[in-house]
């Protein structure tokens, strides 16, 4: 594997995972030794984040970095690196306890992400109270791209099925299964011919269809078990847990060497890079140093794409961090990139509909969101999309449908917010009006039963009257009293 | 250094809607060349009318409504529109038939409901059918097909151009003696006289399954079809289903009594079926839109046209099927929106 050279600076954002920042935990001046934690998980849904080399921190400053969808404003430590020579061979060690929910908080104070792309906090996934009966180890790459994964498994393959057994006793699962695509033959040979070594019977190994995007975590869980992540929930609430292969051999190195994780490896690609390949690079370097290490980018380069080709956003320049969740930096060149053009109505040839992996009709979405209509959005599935650009890609049309529908998802959204606002605003109203007629209805209530009573006999009225003054006396005396 | 921004995917689209376009136009070569071979070159002058027409006209209206024409016209959409309205008119036509044809279906059929993709109901068949309704004489004269003597295959593309504009022919031809009825015409006035199958299929007009110069257009029209399926253009299901969809009823009823009912051979070969089933039901605009719904779709628009033929007014009645089944198309795929991932 390629490793990158310690940068001169390292930009390390403590909002790298899905959930609240880390905190700093140094400041301004301090020096930080590699695997040092800078970063500590602010709750239970956070993780920790640590130096990825020795040096001085220069700052804790806000910055745009890239995040899972979008490039978002965070706060970063700024380290300017010691010397080479300086650099420890590895980093700082941590321990690992033998106690199992001792392991979850150790995962998460080593700053254990997914490293898929979605960077969801892998100890939340690993202690879920819900039962988990199957672990699927996702090594079919999410993305044309992208070979991180198939790379990490041929070069650590037994580290990877380590990992899986760590994450098998975390969850108490039966089974795990690795996803591998069909044609990354040296992966399945390395990860089949581990699996052999270490001879433990809970691990199959299956080959997938490489077919984008076998690789989406819930179109892996159809192609493997036959069965469907219900509409809105997530694989545990049907006892499957997927994860990263590239997360396990994390954990693995975590639980054997004691590492946090300070590196990653990047896939580099595309047509407008001299020369392409996957890279070990420390989190917080650069993606300029990345493309100049893959000897820069030809004078053909059009784009710059963090991620895939299919999911990933464009980014406006290289000057932004590696984060644990790039898996991926395309420089696609002028003939792959494309800039959108000429737009034609909507055909409804349906080529949408049979790409679509949910079973959509993207073509009627299209319509529903023109007309804002927002019930038909939702019978349409729209909150099912899970933009994997498919559509995209097979629209004759040229029409720009996944963007369409991510639109329309935050319109849909807010529209629902406003609805429920509404809907809490008539409760309160109706609510309003039934306490106002509630008491009216008891005041007339009273009202009749005086009338009822004064009606009854002379007696009892000149009693009321008489009662009546009384009280009226005795209030006015005190008025003048307390004159 | 600055990069352009683009929202995701961040890839070429494998195809285009013109690209589209331009292989069902060459989807139909095969055909048209057949046709000019059977019945002459009358449909040369119809493809030019009715294509210049339909493309003026799209122009036109893109006009009036303050909209750039060029895209309009750069998509192709007019031109198979006017392909199409040619191969189902007769070949030997005053211009003003192909196009007042041409016409009605992009003004009427198209633009009117907002233009390409917009549209309920194909534009090549409401163009034909106001034509059909509003001409009915014209429309029935039909050239007798090469081999039945009775061939305008002495005519060239020059008379063919005279007759479509001014309406001559040359000394020695009159138009009773060029045109016929077709086979379909011969068939239903037959049954109608109550006469056999047997007894009216007879003479070079019935030679084949279904007539020999719509026999071999019909094929050629079907390898086009063929083609366009190959390339992934058109889907499987409508074709398949319209074919089913006539062919099952034309061969229980054939089997139940071959003397009142056609084989189901001369079903499948004469008429519009296989331009209809290739290329017609299959304009994907004006068709269901799900691959349960195509399937209702293409078998209605099957045994309408087997329906309308045996027991309606017309001796053909594909486009009639077609716009019946467009006007279904709403509630088709209403009811057969497929079960989204995860939904029971």
């Amino acid at each position: 594997m390629n490793k990158l050279p310690m940068p001169e600076q390292l930009v390390i954002p403590m909002a790298q995972h899905a959930g609240p920042p880390a905190a700093p935990t140094v400041s301004t001046g301090d020096h930080v030794t590699c695997g040092q934690m800078i970063g500590r998980a602010a709750d239970p849904g956070s993780v920790a984040v640590h130096a990825s080399g020795s040096g001085i921190v220069t700052g804790i400053d806000q910055r745009l970095v890239p995040a899972g969808s979008g490039l978002i404003r965070s706060l970063c430590a700024i380290i300017a690196t010691d010397p080479p020579e300086r650099q420890p061979e590895s980093p700082q060690c941590l321990d690992w306890p033998e106690d199992v929910s001792a392991q979850l908080e150790a995962i998460r104070d080593a700053g254990m992400t997914g490293l898929g792309g979605a960077a969801f906090p892998t100890a939340t996934k690993l202690g879920s109270e819900r039962r988990c009966e199957i672990l699927i180890l996702n090594g079919a790459e999410c993305e044309p791209y992208i070979s991180c994964d198939d790379m990490l498994m041929r070069e650590h393959a037994a580290s990877v099925l380590q990992g899986a057994a760590i994450m098998l006793e975390l969850l108490q699962a039966e089974r795990c299964i690795v996803a591998i695509e069909r044609d990354k033959s040296m992966a399945l040979e390395a990860i089949t011919a581990a699996a052999q070594t270490q001879g433990d019977n809970r691990v199959i190994v299956v080959a997938v269809p490489t077919v984008y995007p076998a690789g989406g975590e819930r179109q892996l869980v159809e192609s493997l078990l036959g069965v469907e992540v219900p509409s809105g929930r997530y694989p545990i609430d049907i006892g499957v847990v997927c994860q990263n292969v590239g997360t396990a051999h994390a954990l693995a190195e975590l639980a054997t060497a004691g590492r946090p994780l300070v590196t990653r490896i990047v896939t580099m690609t595309g047509h407008g890079l001299l020369e392409p390949q996957n890279v070990e690079a420390p989190i917080g370097a650069p993606i300029s140093n990345l493309i100049a290490h893959c000897g820069g980018l030809t004078p053909d380069a059009a784009q710059l794409i963090l991620g895939g080709n299919m999911m990933g956003y464009a980014l406006p320049s290289d000057d932004f961090p590696v984060t644990k969740s790039t898996n991926c930096v395309i420089a696609l060149g002028s003939s792959e990139a494309w800039m959108g053009g000429e737009e034609w109505p909507c055909i409804r040839c349906g080529e949408c509909a049979s790409a679509c992996p949910a079973r959509l009709l993207p073509q009627e979405l299209l319509l529903a969101g023109r007309a804002d209509r927002f019930e038909a959005m939702q019978t349409l599935g729209l909150e099912d999309c899970i933009e994997c650009g498919c559509c995209d890609l097979v629209c004759p049309s040229h029409i720009p449908l996944t963007s369409r529908l991510r639109t329309m998802k935050t319109k849909l959204a807010s529209y629902r917010e406003h609805e429920a606002i509404a809907a809490a605003a008539q409760t309160r109203y109706a609510e309003h009006i039934a306490r106002e007629d509630r008491a009216a209805a008891e005041e007339r209530k009273r009202r009749t039963e005086l009338t009822a009573r004064l009606d009854g006999d002379d007696t009892s009225r000149r009693t009321a009257i008489e009662a009546a003054i009384a009280r009226a006396n005795t209030r006015r005396k005190r008025r003048e009293d307390m004159e | 250094m600055q990069f352009p921004l683009t929202p995701a995917p961040h890839i070429r689209p494998l195809n285009s809607v013109p690209a589209l376009m331009r292989n069902v136009v060459l989807a139909l070569v095969p055909g048209l060349a057949v046709y000019i071979w059977s019945f002459g070159w009358g449909i040369a002058v119809n493809v030019a009318v009715a294509v210049a027409v339909a493309t003026g006209t799209e122009a036109v209206f893109m006009r009036l409504r303050r909209r750039d024409f060029r895209p309009a016209l750069h998509d192709g959409s007019a031109i198979v529109t006017g392909v199409l309205l040619a191969l189902a008119l007769p070949p030997l036509l005053p211009w003003w038939v192909p196009a007042l044809a041409a016409i009605s279906a992009i003004v009427l059929g198209k633009q009117l409901y907002g233009g390409l993709g917009a549209n309920l109901f194909n534009p090549a068949m409401v163009g034909y059918v106001i034509v059909l309704i509003s001409f009915p004489a014209e429309m029935i004269q039909w050239v007798a097909p090469l081999g039945t003597g009775l061939t305008t295959g002495d005519l060239g593309l020059a008379d063919h151009l005279v007759y479509s504009l001014a309406g001559t022919l040359p000394d020695g031809f009159s138009i009773d003696a060029v045109t016929q009825a077709t086979p379909l015409d011969v068939i239903k006035l037959g049954l109608d006289n109550m006469r056999t199958i047997e007894e009216i299929r007879v003479g070079p007009l019935f030679s084949g399954f279904a007539g020999a110069g719509w026999q071999a257009t019909n094929i050629a029209i079907a390898l086009g079809g063929i083609y366009l399926l190959y390339r992934g253009i058109i889907r499987w299901q409508i074709p398949t289903a319209v074919l089913v969809g006539m062919l099952i009823p034309a061969t229980l009823l054939f089997l139940a009594d071959t003397s009142r009912f056609p084989s189901p051979a001369f079903h499948l070969l004469g008429g519009a079926t296989l331009l209809g089933a290739f290329f017609i039901a299959t304009d994907p605009v004006t068709a269901a839109g799900t691959d349960r719904g195509r399937l209702i779709y293409g078998a209605g628009i099957g045994a309408l046209t087997y329906a309308i033929r045996t027991w309606g007014g017309y001796p053909d009645g594909f486009a009639f099927a077609v716009l019946l089944m467009n006007a279904s198309v709403p509630i088709i795929d209403r009811y057969t929106q497929p079960r989204i991932y995860g939904h029971d």
